[in-house]
């Protein structure tokens, strides 16, 4: 009986080697795998095992990690002035995934990045208790501030740039949200995130990146911009060809001025008073094609406008009419414009021409304070040369001095700037959008330039929304906020 | 390491009896453990874990009650079988152990700790091991109980299908509740049931293997001859279909077509045998739809999650299946350590069925490659035992055990690592569950007993007054 033995214990040999080489390639070969798919709770488990690295402003902590009991997850989210900073830091939630900042650098915040790999297996050595890294923002606490409370309970948003270097100086929207009501993952939390994504006025929206409005009047810097670059207007104070009425190319239909003094204007006069048919009237002549293209190089029609959460694509349409271009020269038809862009439009005048990469991630920390990596401003583009960029500011100071803007004027410092009430809804039924844009200059160049849409003005009389009105106010109160901190 | 026998005439010298190899390699057995049991609650809690003390003179003293049973009781046994089943059994508590730690089994409204529960049936199969040893004195005494053996055999294992008696726990009609206790009896059927084939086919053996007819290169056997592997086929398809229990009925069958190849050395039996199996896989797959969601489970669990409908039996079938993978996935090549993985997302049956598990996740593919070829080992030296055998009953009931043992651990492993569909079986002396251990402890005891047989030296001849006339020089 020995002979079939032997078999029976080759056979069970196999049997055990099946085995072996079955876990290898379950636990080798398909480890990766496993360990990140979706349905893999430990991901999750992993990513509230330990204190999440902090986002930090002017060098305090906005963020925070409190433990929790009851269930898998050790650690939860707090934010510190949550709807305030909730456009800047999104949200992190046990249950809910995360997105923006707290998505993006992930890695960084969990201390599961590869850059951290020294310092977890440091502290693996040492005992200590791993952490995350910490993400240094660009932002500036009191201009944030300031925006936040200067839209108070109006629906809008806020973005504000420092020219010079594109980083971003406040980021505010409007009504916002606090992502510490739904940091864990208890039934309260989900019926509080539900509350929010049911909400008619999305506070979960992020007004400034993510949002695109009609940018009405303020898109006429962009005109004259490309006006003044491709030489349809040389001399901003002598006379345009504008007639009056302007009649919309390609149609009948006459073009509306709010204000008088508009045949003939020149560009610095129909900016100041913010003429319709002028600009309509310019952007024509400069041809939809040119214009498409000064749009572009301030940013227009990019889709990957990275700060690093990514910004919504401002649109100016490439293929439209005649008369679509005129309308959409004066901010209106197929142009839509993220606050941040209209900041970026602002900024690349204010810094004589240079259009600066925004961004708003400073510097990215180990959990020992040591830096892993520093982002350095980086140049966009040269939308305008440094003279046109020079007669657009002073267009754009004498709209402050004496022009629809004199709201944003700060004593003893040269603020340039641009009102817009944009139309939207169909045949101009609904609440017209109040637009500021704007930027302060001190000896040393421009510190700031922000953008400011009041979308609902709600409470406020149809006639009495302006940009100059409501939004210039807050884009004041921002200028002064990092004017203030400057000295 | 072969026996040693001096097979001449002159008498028998002394084989070594490795007694002193298996006091040293139980040493092992049992600090490997409370290491290993040190290492999770240092993990857990940061601290020495206050039972640690307890639990290694426990197991010391387990280990070393039945080391000097079998040093009194079979002195030449193999030396390696005693210590892997005490590691084995020692690291099962440990994990055990572990797993009743656990914040989230223990909000679980169906679970209970189970480590002490372990340790007391661990210590009742040491008894029952020094039962074995002490009572049975020589094996073959058990070929005198053949076809009681049987008649229990099939008791035991239609006991769970009386009504009252037994219990249906999540699906699978495999235990009986007697008092307070649950027991389930396939456990201890497997090795009764082992001494009926041996005894039988010992005996029928020649019938089976001569008087055949050669059909295509293959034996078959008379049609009288037939019946009792047709009997106990019918049999594993009635405990598939009625007690829902996919593992005891491969592992009877296998058993048995082992033990018949054996018996016979035909190999036209392991070729019917595949078939027969096959073909009862394929008919009761047809209807059984615990089998189909296992099917299903082990086919895509991942896939299966998402088309299976909400609420059915095949979406629970998929959902452990996934989470048991995604355990070993994250086990990786070294483990997360012990007491530091999330091996109890499986939650239900995490330290029973699934125990093997957490050895991927905490130990990795280290220690789950370590535990195969212990396993592997236990398994080598029972046929190692079954070839040294001299009696043919001895060995048909050594193989019979190895064999038996073997099925189960790739039943078992093979389900969770998903090389197979999923049956619900216990890991071998790892696995929480009282009758599980206490058998296997059984069944080692009888593995060291034919052992100890096997290796006996020869009785030294008796002196022969003739011969020593012979030496004699007269001068």
């Amino acid at each position: 009986m020995n002979k079939p033995l032997r078999r029976i214990a080759l056979f069970c040999g196999i049997l055990v080697l099946a085995l072996l080489i079955r876990d290898n390639w379950l636990q080798y070969v398909r480890a990766d795998e496993l360990n990140t798919h979706k349905l893999n709770r430990r991901v999750q488990i992993e990513r509230y095992a330990y204190e999440r690295g902090n986002i930090i402003v002017d060098g305090k902590p906005i963020t925070g990690s409190v433990e929790t009991k009851g269930s898998d997850f050790k650690y939860k989210r707090t934010y510190t002035n949550g709807p305030m900073w909730a456009p800047v830091t999104g949200f992190a939630s046990q249950a809910f995934d995360a997105n923006q900042i707290e998505k993006l650098e992930d890695g960084i915040l969990t201390g599961n990045d590869d850059r951290l790999f020294f310092d977890s297996t440091m502290a693996m050595f040492t005992g200590e208790k791993k952490k995350g890294g910490d993400v240094v923002t660009t932002l500036d606490g009191k201009a944030q501030e300031a925006a936040f409370k200067g839209l108070g309970d109006k629906k809008g948003a806020v973005a504000a740039i420092d020219p010079q270097t594109g980083r971003i100086l406040a980021l505010a929207s409007t009504p916002s949200y606090d992502p510490s009501v739904f940091a864990g993952n208890s039934l309260e939390d989900s019926e509080n995130r539900q509350k929010l994504l049911t909400d008619k006025d999305k506070p979960m929206v992020n007004r400034a990146l993510r949002e695109t409005y009609p940018p009405g009047s303020t898109f006429k810097v962009v005109t004259a911009a490309a006006a003044l670059e491709n030489g349809v207007v040389e001399d901003i104070d002598a006379p345009t060809d504008t007639p009056e009425p302007y009649i919309i190319p390609l149609s009948r239909t006459p073009m509306k001025n709010s204000h008088g003094n508009c045949e003939k204007a020149s560009l610095n006069a129909a900016m100041e008073v913010s003429c319709n048919s002028v600009f309509a009237n310019l952007g024509d002549k400069v041809s939809r094609d040119k214009m498409v293209e000064t749009a572009q190089k301030f940013g227009f029609n990019n889709a990957e406008i990275d700060t690093p959460v990514r910004a919504s694509a401002s649109v100016y349409n490439k293929t439209m009419d005649r008369g679509g271009n005129a309308l959409s020269s004066i901010g209106q038809f197929d142009t839509a414009a993220t606050p941040l862009q209209m900041a970026m439009v602002t900024a690349a005048i204010a810094n004589d021409g240079k259009l600066m990469k925004p961004y708003m991630i400073d510097q990215l920390r180990a959990p020992d304070l040591d830096v892993i990596q520093t982002f350095e401003p980086e140049e966009m583009s040269r939308p305008v040369s440094q003279e046109n960029a020079q007669l657009l500011q002073q267009m754009m100071e004498n709209v402050v001095d004496q022009g629809t803007g004199t709201k944003a004027q700060i004593k003893g410092v040269t603020v340039g700037g641009k009102t817009g009430t944009a139309q939207h809804g169909v045949g101009n039924s609904k609440r017209p959008y109040a637009w500021f844009i704007s930027y302060a200059k001190t000896d040393n160049g421009s510190p700031v330039a922000v953008a400011v849409v009041v979308e609902d003005s709600s409470g406020i009389a149809r006639d009495d929304i302006s940009g100059g009105g409501l939004a210039a106010p807050i884009a004041r109160d921002v200028m002064k906020a990092v004017l203030d901190g400057k000295e | 390491m072969s026996v040693v026998t001096n097979t001449t005439t002159i008498g028998a010298i002394d084989a070594p009896s490795r007694r002193n190899t298996e006091l040293v390699l139980l040493a092992f057995a049992v600090a490997i453990p409370v290491f290993a049991y040190l290492n999770v609650g240092l993990a857990l809690d940061g601290e020495v874990p206050s039972g640690m003390l307890g639990y290694g003179l426990g197991l010391g003293l387990m280990a070393s009650v039945a080391h000097i049973v079998v040093r009194k009781f079979a002195r030449y046994a193999d030396p390696l079988l005693l210590p892997l089943a005490t590691l084995l059994n020692g690291l099962g508590l440990v994990l055990i152990w572990r797993l009743d730690q656990s914040p989230r089994l223990n909000a679980r409204a169906d679970f209970a700790p189970q480590a002490t529960n372990q340790l007391m049936y661990s210590a009742l199969g040491i008894a029952l091991f020094v039962g074995v040893l002490m009572i049975l004195k020589d094996h073959r005494v058990l070929q005198r109980f053949t076809y009681i053996s049987m008649a229990a055999a099939l008791v035991l294992l239609l006991l769970p299908l009386v009504p009252g008696l037994g219990a249906d726990v999540f699906g699978a009609k495999i235990w009986i509740r007697v008092g307070g206790f649950s027991i389930q009896p396939g456990e201890f059927a497997k090795i009764v049931i082992a001494v009926f084939f041996s005894g039988y086919l010992m005996v029928k053996r020649d019938a089976l293997a001569l008087a055949s007819r050669r059909f295509m290169g293959l034996y078959l056997p008379r049609g009288r001859d037939l019946g009792p592997i047709l009997t106990i086929w019918a049999m594993s398809l009635l405990i598939l279909v009625f007690e829902n229990d996919l593992g005891t009925s491969l592992l009877f069958f296998g058993m048995f077509v082992v033990m018949l190849y054996v018996a016979t050395e035909r190999t036209s039996w392991i070729v019917m045998g595949l078939l027969m199996s096959a073909g009862g896989a394929v008919v009761v797959a047809q209807f059984a739809s615990h089998v189909q969601s296992r099917v299903a489970a082990w086919l895509d669990p991942f896939g299966c999650l998402e088309t299976a409908p909400e609420g059915s039996n095949m979406i629970n079938a998929c959902d452990q299946m996934t989470q048991v993978l995604m355990s070993f996935g994250a086990g990786g090549t070294l483990g997360t350590g012990l007491g530091q993985g999330n091996s109890d997302l499986i939650s239900f049956a995490a330290n029973s069925d699934f125990i093997f598990a957490t050895v991927g996740e905490e130990l990795g593919l280290t220690g789950v490659m370590a535990f195969l070829l212990l396993y592997g080992l236990i398994i080598e030296r029972g046929i190692r035992t079954a070839l040294a055998a001299r009696d043919p009953f001895g060995k048909l009931f050594a193989v019979g055990l190895s064999g038996a043992f073997a099925l189960q651990v790739f039943v078992v492993a093979g389900g969770v690592m998903g090389l197979i569909p999923l049956t619900g079986m216990t890991m071998p002396f790892l696995a929480a569950g009282g009758s599980s251990v206490i058998a296997n402890w059984a069944l080692i005891g009888i593995l060291i007993r034919i052992s100890d047989t096997a290796r006996r030296p020869a009785p030294a001849p008796a002196p022969s007054p003739d011969a020593e006339m012979t030496q004699v020089v007269r001068p």
